[in-house]
């Protein structure tokens, strides 16, 4: 049957590169001398680590336990010995450092106990919570826990489920050799999300420039008799991977600004996700390795089955560099950022370390002026307008930029790629896109600040009213006490405050004031600290010693006037 | 002639009337113009522009008793956006007021602390904890970097440290365009 499939606006036809990574299958990486696994992997909150250094951990078993609202697990991707716990760098552009569990291999790569989860027996909260801890995120590059997605939303079913293989970034094909070799075990996974969003059809779209992993897939589902899944071609224009592009061409849905796709009843996820599904439930195996292509500035090409914190050069070294490389690049030539090193970890973002020469990718010729030609407007797979958006960001009007939608690019990079002036458009948006951020966060604090400021004045003013209430009740009552034991007795009850024969009224209220502030003295010297008892000796010496400068600090203050 | 007098006088009354009815209806509390400002100030509430507090130095801005650049932490860019709001002309930063330094947190040296309570007292969005010889501690996400728990201390064991850049703060950095030799 022929689908009908629809177009998106813009696009770009870059040259694929992807034909020289698929000649050979998919190869196991020999297990490096040691393994830095990120904890913070996904998008969301940071995981807390679960292990010690020197502790002994299995293949699999979890290192980073998720935090928060948003998190997900990390696991160890072999046995062996917990070397550190420390920072170290991430595979960032920023070269910044994350805490990471240092990982040095035993060699005997054993799995710890696995748990396997029928899916149709367990309950979707169980369940949901089982991928978390499974560490499954979306392995098309935005890794966002998968287990958040895996929802069906307000009515309780999903229209279609959109199954990303499109991957459409030259050079990459990790998805590519994914649907060719492991389509059936793929297939199992996406089976299981249907069944988890309750959708009515499964539309797996592949660009047809891959007609062996559409070929596989067909097949796969043919051999397992389901119905209502389809695997689509789709015409081969980047950036049909991006998921709302996807949506586009597979369903006619246009996603807009401020919604999304599940609001229409579609919900997207990578093949590779899919499968890490399937390894998670079928076999109970987290998510601790995946496909890596490795491609660029290398002799063989090739796609590789990586433990997720194998150092990257440990990986390229299989695919033999060339001598001039001078970079590798996380992702393809579109989107790809910079690495910081070269030993930088594989991590659940990773699906291509492109490698890189100054022949391979020269140095962009020198920016020129916007001569306002619109090209990366009709380009824009978005339907943004980058030309007004760079003018903004380049003269950091970061408010404007926000008015022409600067947070719906999706950084695809189709602008950069068009422009006769050699502008780095997504350079500005990113640039734009953090700084919007790092204000909104300002905005933020300081908002709390005044908040918190405005209540302490408030509080203090309370007090301070409490305060004399109190006060003014006191002393209403010491009056009248005094007025009554004066006309009582003359001779003031407390005998040693009552040296003169004659005791006036203010005579009795001093003898108060001197009994009040007599009790002060002895309340004073019956407080003592409390936990004092059966203390070491060395704690006993830190509190004479604090003692001693407590003893000295009012003093000190005395003698500096500023301080 | 008489027509004409009446019919203005009565004009005159009508529109009297509504306007006065408008400023008792649409009366503004407060001046907005305070909250504006207000708004762009850091809230460190550090008391370095002579104020005490934020709020009153956006008060002073708007009566005209303060200049727009008295506030360091909020920098060049905040005197910049005050000059924009107020249509007033950007000054740099005036010295006597202090010097714009990079966003920090205060540290409590816990071995040092006698817990005298001092910078509990001087803190002014509540951002330490501690009580009476007990240890004090700073939190941390709440502390505005205004170092007035500094100089109450006693035994001078808070320290400011510059806040560093996480890979969660980290920012792209401004396209820069290399100028190479021809």
């Amino acid at each position: 049957m022929l689908r009908k499939l629809f177009k998106f606006h813009g696009g770009v036809k870059p040259q694929t590169n992807k034909t020289q990574s698929t000649t050979a299958a998919i190869a196991a990486v020999p297990l490096p001398d040691r393994l830095v696994i990120p904890l913070h992997q996904a998008v969301g909150g940071h995981p807390r680590p679960l292990v010690q250094p020197g502790e002994h951990v299995l293949k699999g078993q979890r290192i980073g336990g998720a935090d928060g609202n948003l998190s997900s697990a990390v696991h160890a991707s072999t046995s062996g010995i917990v070397r550190d716990v420390a920072q170290a760098v991430m595979p960032h552009t920023s070269g910044l450092t994350t805490l990471s569990v240092i990982i040095e291999p035993d060699g005997e790569d054993r799995w710890c106990e696995l748990e396997k989860v029928n899916y149709r027996s367990t309950p979707p909260d169980e369940l949901r919570d089982f991928l978390r801890d499974a560490g499954v995120v979306g392995l098309g590059g935005a890794v966002f826990p998968s287990y958040a997605k895996l929802k069906p939303g307000k009515e309780g079913k999903l229209k279609t489920l959109v199954i990303n293989g499109a991957e459409c970034e030259p050079f990459i094909t990790c998805d590519d050799m994914l649907m060719r070799e492991r389509a059936s075990d793929m297939l199992k996974g996406i089976v299981a999300m249907r069944y988890m969003l309750q959708a009515e059809e499964v539309l797996i779209g592949i660009e047809d420039n891959k007609p062996e992993a559409v070929a596989s897939v067909q097949a796969a589902i043919r051999a397992s008799g389901e119905t209502g899944i389809e695997a689509v071609a789709i015409p081969t224009r980047y950036p049909a991977g991006g998921a709302k592009q996807l949506i586009r061409v597979l369903t006619g849905i246009e996603v807009p600004h401020g919604r999304r796709s599940t609001d229409f009843g579609v919900q997207c996820f990578n093949v590779g996700t899919a499968f890490s599904i399937f390894e998670a439930l079928e076999h109970g195996r987290p998510l601790i390795s995946r496909l890596v292509t490795v491609a660029g500035n290398v002799t063989a090409p090739r796609n590789y089955d990586v433990l997720i914190g194998t150092p990257m050069d440990h990986l390229v070294r299989l695919a033999g560099p060339r001598p001039d490389t001078d970079r590798y690049i996380m992702g393809g030539p579109m989107m790809g950022v910079r690495m910081p090193g070269f030993d930088v970890p594989v991590v659940k973002a990773t699906n291509c370390v492109l490698v890189g020469s100054p022949a391979l990718f020269p140095a962009p010729p020198p920016e020129m002026p916007c001569i306002r030609c619109g090209e990366c407007a009709k380009a824009c797979p978005a339907d943004l307008a980058p030309f007004e958006m760079y003018w903004f960001s380049r003269s950091k009007n970061f408010g404007k930029a926000q008015e022409y939608h600067l947070f719906d690019c999706i950084e695809c990079g189709c602008c950069s790629f068009v422009c006769p002036s050699h502008i780095p458009l997504v350079d500005y948006f990113r640039f734009s896109k953090s700084e919007i951020w790092s204000r909104e966060r300002e905005k933020e604090s300081s908002d709390g600040a005044r908040d918190r400021f405005e209540f302490k004045n408030f509080r203090q003013e309370r007090e301070k009213q409490e305060k004399a209430e109190k006060l003014a009740a006191k002393a209403a009552a010491t009056r009248e006490k005094v007025a009554t034991e004066g006309a009582a007795t003359p001779a003031a009850a407390d005998g040693e405050a009552a040296p003169k024969p004659k005791p006036s009224a203010t005579d009795a209220k001093r003898a108060l004031i001197e009994a009040a502030m007599e009790k002060a003295r002895q309340q004073k010297a019956q407080v003592a600290p409390k936990n004092t008892d059966h203390l070491a000796p060395d704690v006993e010496a830190d509190i004479a010693a604090i003692d001693a400068r407590r003893n000295a600090a009012p003093a000190r203050a005395a003698d500096t006037p500023d301080a | 002639m008489i027509t004409a007098l009446l019919v203005m006088t009565g004009i005159a009354l009508v529109l009297g009337a509504v306007l006065g009815f408008a400023s008792i209806k649409f009366k503004v509390e407060g001046d907005p113009l305070v909250e504006k400002i207000d708004a762009i100030l850091p809230q460190t509430q550090c008391g370095q522009c002579g104020f005490p507090g934020c709020r009153p130095y956006a008060t002073a801005i708007a009566d005209g008793e303060a200049e727009i650049n008295q506030c360091p932490p909020g920098g060049e860019e905040g005197i910049r956006k005050l000059a924009d709001l107020l249509g007033r002309e950007f000054k740099p930063l005036s010295e006597e007021h202090g010097v714009e330094k990079p966003k920090s947190v205060a540290v409590i040296d816990e071995a040092t602390c006698i817990g005298c309570t001092l910078c509990i007292q001087a803190c002014p969005v509540d951002a330490i904890v501690g009580a009476a010889k007990q240890l004090h501690t700073i939190v941390a996400a709440e502390c505005t970097g205004c170092e007035l728990c500094l100089a109450p201390c006693p035994v001078d064991c808070i320290t400011m440290e510059a806040i560093t850049e996480t890979v969660d703060t980290w920012k792209w950095r401004y396209p820069v365009v290399e100028i190479k030799a021809a």
